[in-house]
Order: C-alpha cells, then structure tokens, then sequence
C-alpha cells in the first residue's frame, strides 16, 4: 500500500477546480473524472487513488488516516480542529467566512443567537470579541434563520455575496478568507515522504504561478 | 437522559473478548521478555492518582484527563500516562543512591470519552523509562530497546521519526530575539499548520537570508542528511547543541544496527515544554495515528528530585492494528469424557498439561451440541463408556 496515495476530494464546488489543478501539475486524471458518480476512481498509471467525499468530511478521512492527503476548505479546518498537515495553499475556491443578517437590526441583549454551519468557528469568534451567543446549527440555506426570526446572526461562508443580497441580507463582519488547503495525514506524511514530497513541489509550481 | 440498554457500556470503553485478549496478551509478552532482557524492571502503580500532583504533572492536556472526587473532596484523575506516576514513584523512593534506574510497565491508561469512534478513553501502554542518566548513549539505548521490542512483538513496517526539542526553539530565538515571535511560530508548527507558518516568517521584518533559515525547517526531514543540513542553519548555542547530540545518536543507532527503522525530523515539538531534548514518534504504515513516542524530559524535578529521564510508550490497540492479520491459531484440544472413565480422563489431561498442551476437560453430559462443541478445538479425544477399549 505504500505505493499507492490516497487523495480525499471534496464534492461539489470545490473539486472541478481541483482536477484542473492536479491537471495543470501533470497528473493525468481521466476523462471519467468529470462526470462520474463513483465514490473511488482508481488512476494505477499514476499510483494514486481517489475518494470523492463531502467537503466538510474531508479532514476526519485525512485524519484517521483512511486517505493520505486531501484538498480541504480552510473553513473545514477551522472548524473540525483536525491533526493534520496543512502544507499548502492552493489558492482555489476562494471566498470568506462572514457574519451576516438583516440590514439595521442589532443582536438580542439578552440571547443573541447565531444560526451556521459552523458551530465552532462562531463560537470562537464572538468569544474573542467579547461576546457569548447562543448556537443554533443548521446543515444548508442558512441565510433563513434570520429572514424567519430564528436567530439574530447568521455565520457562513460568503463568495459572491449574490445569495445575501438576494435575500435582503448584509454582510456585518468579515472573519476570516478562506481557500483550498493540501492536508496530510502526519503518518503518511512521513512513511510516505517521497510521494507526497513529489506531489507537494509539483501543486506548488502550479499554485505560485497563479 | 435515556434509559440505558444492557448491552451498553460507558462511552469510550471496549471489552477484550477472548480471542483478542490471545493476540494482545501475546504482543504484550514479546515487548515485555524484550525489556526484561534487556535488564528494565517492571512495576505498578495506582490507577487513582491526584490531579494536583500527578494529573498537573502529566504531559497529557488537562481538557484530556478523565477526573473524579474522593471523599474529601480531592480532585483524582485515572492516571493518563504512566510516565507521571514513574517519576512520582522514582523521585519519593528509587533515586535515593543517585545511579541509573532502568524501569518498565504496562498498564491500562484513561483519556477523557470523546463522542468520534477510534479515540478509546481507556487503552493499554507499554513502556519504558530510563531515569537518572544523562548521555546520549541512554537515548540511543532507549530507541535501540523500541525498535527490538516491536520487532520481537513480529512488527516490520515501522518507523521512528526522531526530533529535538531545543532545536526549532532555538532557531527561532537566534533569528526573532523575542519569545512572544518565537512562541507565535512555534504555535503553528505545533499546529502542523505549514500555510501559516509560511505567511508569519513572510510578516516578519527579516533578512532574506533568516526568512530562508526559518522556511528550511519545513524541509529537515528525511536521513542522516537531515543533520548536516540543519548544521547549515543553526549558530552556536543550545541548537548546535541539540544537532551534535541527534550526530552521536546517529553513530550509537548505527552500531546498534537499527537504522533501518530510523529518520530525522526537526519539525516535531510538543506541545507544551514537556520534552527537554532528542524526542521521537513511531509510524506504522498501515495505521493513521503514531502507535508510541517518547523522549527525554525534566518531569522528575517536579516531584522534588534533579533527574532527567528518557522513555517510550507504545499504544497496544494501535500495535495490534499495525500487525492486522488473523486471530491467533487455537491449538487448544479437548478430552471429552463419561463419568465412568473420568480418573483416566484426569490422567490423560495432566499428562498432557504437563507437556504444556492447551486441554479442556468436559463432561459429555454438559455438552448439548456436540458437534458445534467439538468444532471449537483443534482436536477431540472421546472417553466414553464403561469399558477401557483394550
């Protein structure tokens, strides 16, 4: 198994731009990889098997170590407080965490509440700002929790700010950027040096030239 | 709460069945007749121990320990290392005529329950420490007894992944001067976090020359050329001081003939100043986490005695893991027999004890299904009947 890398994908948004990438740092990925409902593409000619995951499972497969390496959202890694390698920036699915809600309105005094996505970072965030606020989680279309007077705030990630804008949302405060991060798992990062070595300086190239 | 199911048991908690406990207690034998051999001695200690002392000695985060009261309100932690305990035993009772002590244990050891699977809150440690001597030849020695111990328990994938905890410490202090930018940076190579690291020498106002100094400490790992490339980039000081010594460690591991199982890393730090010097993590190919660690650290000071000790724990669920395979081959055989004949059963089964022949001895009337019965074993022997057979 030493020969073969694991790489741990995320679906949706963020893996068209990480195939281009792997591409441009001349992997040759099949054609299959555009348009496939498989769950693991085999690529033997280049020792290198893939797992197609939900973004925000990336790191837990990362960090168990069922996959070697994975392309991750910084927002992930905030958020699930990982024991992985962080080696690189890919600098691709770019956009910010925020917090956002209905223009003119100010945070309950009593118990302010923040509907997101990611319990985790929003908590650390009002913490460090001084403030304790009640968490409600919500897994999608979090932009509802304020229009339906479910929470005062909401946290989540903003790219164009198109959706806010189109739900009479603003923007309050921005927290943090977020992009696609090369995360390794510390085992594999040193039982299989040379690989991830090799795949790290040639995702490197490609990433400075952007 | 909800009502619990008998099955249950408290989270994070798993039963050894029996043929696990076969391939464990195996494993455990092999590490541990190595260690003896290697003249270590074993010992036990308190699964209770103090928070205050123990617990707040303990390299172990205090969020990690798993706490209880007793009756007088002292705060006790099940013990979640066993180095602590070492050092508190070694310092009250074992370094009184000030020479080398050579100790070993294995022990179950508790963590706080955490809800994700494959994070046990109780597992089973076995380690050594050497206390009381300060060469290098101790810390090779040490290593040395790790890889021969794994060996022995039939581990050949493996890999220890040797580091220093002055050096990175040391480099960020000669090039930074503060401890606030030196802590900043150490903090995200504790974090494993390479992208910040990156951006925060790339803040600093430094030469090009030190950026780069700071940037090639991603990049020290891999052989014994990992030493001379760290030389490059440290000046005199603690640092240099930390390479010379992983040099003599090099030399003592290859005459000990185990370097095949061993690299350099020097972007390995622990998390708080636990380690004092050369410090070390063990990789299986085929397992995510490291299956042990060790190092040298000042831990016994804490406990009123000027010592410094060097030592490793290998994580026995992880080990097993790391050997996979299959159960371990039941050579068990059985005697079943009637009333009648049970004195030559008896007989038969002592003299097969004797010969250090795994038997059962069953009386055929407890038995409903016999055939399911004598399927468990390598081999049946029937005394039935009134009658020997002559």
């Amino acid at each position: 198994m030493t020969n073969v890398l694991t790489i741990a994908m995320p679906k949706g948004r963020i893996f068209e731009e990480a195939v281009e990438l792997l591409r441009q740092a001349g992997y040759k990925l099949p054609p299959e990889f555009d348009d496939n409902r498989k769950l693991i593409i085999e690529v033997p000619e280049e020792g290198l098997r893939f797992i197609l995951a939900k973004p925000m499972d990336v790191a837990t497969y990362v960090e168990h170590g069922v996959a070697d390496v994975g392309i991750a959202g910084k927002d992930v890694l905030l958020e699930e407080e990982r024991d992985v390698y962080e080696l690189l920036d890919l600098k691709i699915s770019s956009c910010y965490l925020a917090v956002a809600g209905l223009p003119n309105t100010k945070m309950n005094e009593v118990a302010p509440r923040v509907a997101t996505k990611y319990p985790n970072v929003a908590e650390a965030y009002f913490r460090e700002q001084g403030e304790q606020v009640e968490i409600i989680k919500l897994n999608g279309s979090i932009e509802l929790a304020p229009l339906i007077g479910l929470s005062d705030r909401i946290v989540d990630i903003v790219s164009t700010g198109r959706t806010l804008k189109e739900n009479g949302l603003v923007e309050y405060e921005r927290i943090q950027d977020v992009t696609s991060r090369l995360i390794v798992n510390p085992v594999s990062y040193r039982i299989k040096d040379r690989k991830i070595d090799e795949l790290v300086e040639r995702l490197h190239e490609v990433v400075e030239v952007l | 709460m909800s009502r619990l199911f008998m099955f249950e048991k408290p989270l994070g908690m798993r039963d050894t069945l029996p043929s696990l406990y076969e391939k464990k207690h195996r494993v455990r034998t092999q590490m541990a007749d190595t260690m003896r051999e290697w003249g270590y001695e074993f010992i036990e200690t308190p699964t209770l121990e103090y928070y205050e002392t123990v617990g707040a000695a303990s390299a172990i985060n205090d969020a990690q320990l798993f706490k209880l009261l007793d009756k007088d309100g002292h705060t006790l932690v099940l013990r979640p290392d066993m180095t602590a305990p070492i050092a508190r035993v070694a310092a009250s009772k074992l370094l009184d005529d000030n020479l080398p002590v050579r100790l070993a244990y294995t022990a179950n050891v508790f963590r706080a329950q955490q809800r994700e699977g494959g994070r046990p809150a109780e597992f089973e440690q076995i380690g050594i420490e050497f206390i009381n001597d300060q060469t290098v030849s101790c810390d090779a020695e040490v290593i040395a007894l790790l890889i021969s111990s794994l060996k022995q328990a039939g581990l050949t994938e493996f890999q220890v992944s040797i580091g220093h905890a002055e050096f990175a410490q040391d480099l960020f202090m000669q090039i930074l001067g503060t401890n606030g930018r030196a802590t900043s940076l150490r903090k995200f190579l504790y974090e494993k976090n390479y992208v910040g690291y990156r951006d925060q020498v790339n803040s600093f106002q430094l030469s090009t020359i030190d950026k780069q100094r700071l940037l090639k400490l991603l990049q020290l790992r891999g052989n014994g050329e990992v030493i001379g490339n760290a030389l490059d980039i440290i000046e005199n000081d603690k640092g240099k001081q930390a390479i010379l010594e992983l040099q003599e460690l090099w030399e003592i591991i290859k005459d000990y003939g185990v370097e095949e199982h061993v690299k350099f890393d020097l972007s390995i730090v622990s998390h708080m100043s636990y380690y004092s010097g050369i410090l070390y993590e063990v990789y299986a190919g085929n397992v995510g986490f490291p299956i042990g660690n060790g190092g040298r650290y000042s831990l016994i000071e804490k406990f009123g005695k000027k010592a410094t000790a060097t030592g490793f724990a290998v994580r026995v669920d992880m080990l097993l893991e790391a050997l996979g395979g299959g159960l371990v081959e039941d050579t068990t055989n059985c005697i079943l027999f009637s009333p009648e004949r049970r004195k030559e059963a008896f007989e038969l089964a002592q003299k097969r004890h004797e010969q250090g022949i795994k038997t059962v001895l069953q009386d055929i009337n407890g038995v409903k299904d016999l055939d399911a019965f004598t399927k468990k074993f390598a081999d049946t022997t029937y005394l039935i009947g009134g009658r020997k057979d002559d």
